[in-house]
């Protein structure tokens, strides 16, 4: 069947390995290994699933610093056969509107899409909110919170996706865009002969003159919303111990819970 | 001059109002004491009388139902749907703020809207304040993982709009409900949506782990699948559900439907028993607002200890039969 399957990614740093500047409460980036997005990881898994199933072609587009090539590098050894990195000072300092308004841009200009894959959120944000408003911008359905891809037809994609209480079987239209969710499978390794073949490949730099982006609608002039502060959050406090022997502990654990009205008798 | 008024979209959960919406109508209250626009709770559809009440006693000074040309095609509009009628209406009427609860709904709904207002939008609010000199909405939401809070504004375009998370606001109820003001409005949105619902499955414990006021969770530290047996009676003594973090879930000792954290569910309970998790920032992420914590692992370096209420050093193997013996 041949699809066209577009997978947008971030390269966001390692959460797991950020620390916090005590004194004023910002992050120390500094010595933190970036990553792939890990939801993105999920995105770029299906889409190989996805391909694998039912043939086609994987394009892959990322916004960030030009260290974020190595990301898109990473996905041409796993068998994306396109890539393109949005990277220049104008789209620096970019709220979801703004990336958004970008990436909208630059799909336009790189091709047409049949399936249009977004990790549901990036880590470092955790906003998820720019799946969705991409669809917005291009005119385009989006399922969101997508955990899997059940069937792929010719102008058709059967999904599950997740709702606050179950999950849902959906039909969407061909072309759509999917918001993913951690998926079943972990994101796959390459192979060596990927490896040697994707040094065929190059990442395409883009900037906004390249996707007919008006400035004044990118990076941090084009967006609404502006970071008035970042703090750490309050520690809740001093924890207190709750010791002794196993009786003592127990009985205090009760008056604990009798305490906070959750437990009566 | 008015500074507009605040909206609060009223999300339904098979025809039931879903609790967010109240305490954002409780909050919008609060809020709009600087400001002098009303308080507005925008719905889809019909109303019951006695949910137009509830909405009237959690401080909705008036209600708007918005009506599409055509019937939903399942009985309730979908989001994308849901964003052409709410797009119409804040059109119209042009609000000052919108606000959703960060729920699967909403924060599908919002994007939509935002891009169609071209107007800024805070993901998964922690915290609302008003700016009481320039009237502007101040809006605070954990990042990386919730090592970080950070404070957005959106000064010029509006309406300013959020998504807040669910429970983090009390419920109260700001007065007795009276009669309010009920405005039917019919929109012709452009033909319905293109996606089409061939299955739900409401699975009962995912509903119960966002929902339930005491949540006992185990981690890497039971051993064994066995260990949630435990867990579950204790639960059970509580009328609680049982939580996991992804080291359990990742073993294979429980579905990862229980699974709390960044990559799983996130959780306010009153009560959340944390017994044998490290308390990795992952993990953290998912609980840390609940009211109180109570952890158990034998290691006192355990990070989970650093955000607990209360502490027991020692082996959950030990204490937690104990407990569940008292609790009888
Ligand atoms: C991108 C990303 C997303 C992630 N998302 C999540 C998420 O959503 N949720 C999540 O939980 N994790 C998540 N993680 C994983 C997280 O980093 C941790 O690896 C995980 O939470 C560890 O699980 P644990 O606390 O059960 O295991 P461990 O870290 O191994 O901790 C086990 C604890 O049990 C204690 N213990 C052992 N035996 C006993 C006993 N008999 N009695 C009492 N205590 C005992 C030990 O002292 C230890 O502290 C994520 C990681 C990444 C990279």
């Amino acid at each position: 069947m041949g699809l066209e399957i577009l997978v947008c990614m971030k390269q966001v740093p390692d959460t797991q390995k950020v620390k916090i500047d005590p004194e004023r409460g910002t992050l120390i980036r500094k010595g933190v290994p970036s990553i792939m997005n890990p939801f993105d990881e999920s995105a770029l898994e299906l889409a190989l699933e996805i391909k694998e199933a039912v043939g086609g072609r994987i394009t892959v587009l990322s916004m960030g610093i030009p260290d974020a090539e190595c990301i898109l590098r990473d996905s041409l050894t796993l068998g994306a056969e396109k890539a393109y990195l949005l990277t220049k000072g104008d789209f620096a300092g970019a709220d979801t509107l703004a990336t958004s308004y970008t990436i909208s841009r630059a799909i336009k200009t790189i091709g047409k899409y049949d399936l249009l894959l977004f990790g549901k959120q990036a880590i470092d944000g955790d906003t998820a909110q720019v799946g969705p408003e991409v669809s917005a911008y291009l005119d385009l359905p989006v399922v969101t919170f997508v955990s899997d891809v059940i069937k792929v037809e010719k102008r058709s994609v059967v999904v599950e996706r997740m709702i606050d209480n179950g999950k849902q079987v959906i039909k969407a239209p061909i072309p759509s865009v999917l918001t993913v969710v951690k998926a079943r499978q972990r994101l796959r390794i390459p192979t060596i002969d990927g490896i040697v073949s994707s040094f065929e490949r190059n990442v395409v730099r883009l900037g906004p003159d390249d996707i007919g982006a008006d400035i004044k609608r990118c990076g941090l002039k084009g967006s609404p919303t502006r970071v008035k502060k970042i703090f750490s959050p309050e520690g809740k406090g001093s924890t207190s111990y709750i010791e002794g022997n196993l009786e003592q502990m127990s009985a205090e654990f009760i008056d604990v819970l009798k305490h906070k009205g959750l437990y009566r008798r | 001059m008015s500074t507009g008024d605040l909206w609060v979209f009223v999300e339904k959960r098979e025809e039931e109002i879903n609790p967010v919406v109240f305490e954002l109508l409780a909050k919008g209250c609060l809020l709009n004491e600087h400001l002098s626009g009303s308080v507005i709770a925008a719905c889809i559809g019909k109303l019951k009388v006695s949910q137009r009440d509830m909405l009237s006693s959690y401080g909705a000074e008036k209600v708007i139902s918005l009506f599409g040309e055509e019937e939903a095609s399942h009985g309730s509009y979908d989001y994308i749907e849901i964003a052409e009628l709410l797009y119409a209406a804040v059109k119209e009427s042009k609000p000052s703020i919108l606000l959703a609860g960060a729920t699967f709904l909403g924060r599908s709904v919002m994007p939509l809207l935002a891009v169609k207002l071209g107007t800024g939008l805070t993901a998964d609010c922690t915290e609302l304040e008003v700016d009481p000199e320039r009237n502007i909405l101040l809006q605070t939401r954990p990042a990386f993982g919730g090592n970080i809070l950070a404070t957005i504004e959106c000064a010029v375009k509006r309406p300013q709009m959020a998504t807040v998370r669910p429970h983090v606001f009390g419920m109260d109820m700001v007065r007795r409900a009276c009669k309010i003001e009920i405005e039917k409005r019919h929109y012709n949105v452009s033909g319905i949506s293109p996606l089409k619902v061939l299955e739900t499955v409401i699975e009962k414990e995912k509903f119960d782990i966002t929902e339930s006021e005491v949540v006992v969770s185990g981690g890497r530290g039971l051993g064994a699948s066995a260990g949630f047996g435990l867990l579950e009676k204790l639960a059970h003594k509580l009328n609680g559900v049982v939580g996991a973090s992804r080291g359990a879930v990742d073993l294979g000792w429980i579905s990862n439907s229980h699974q709390v954290g960044q990559t799983g569910h996130t959780v306010n309970p009153r009560l959340y028993i944390a017994c044998g998790i490290s308390g990795a920032i992952q993990h953290l992420a998912g609980m840390k607002g609940s009211e109180t914590i109570i952890a158990i692992n034998e290691d006192p370096d355990a990070p989970i200890f650093e955000i607990a209420d209360y502490g027991i050093v020692g082996d959950l193997y030990e204490i937690l039969p104990k407990i569940i013996e008292r609790l009888k």
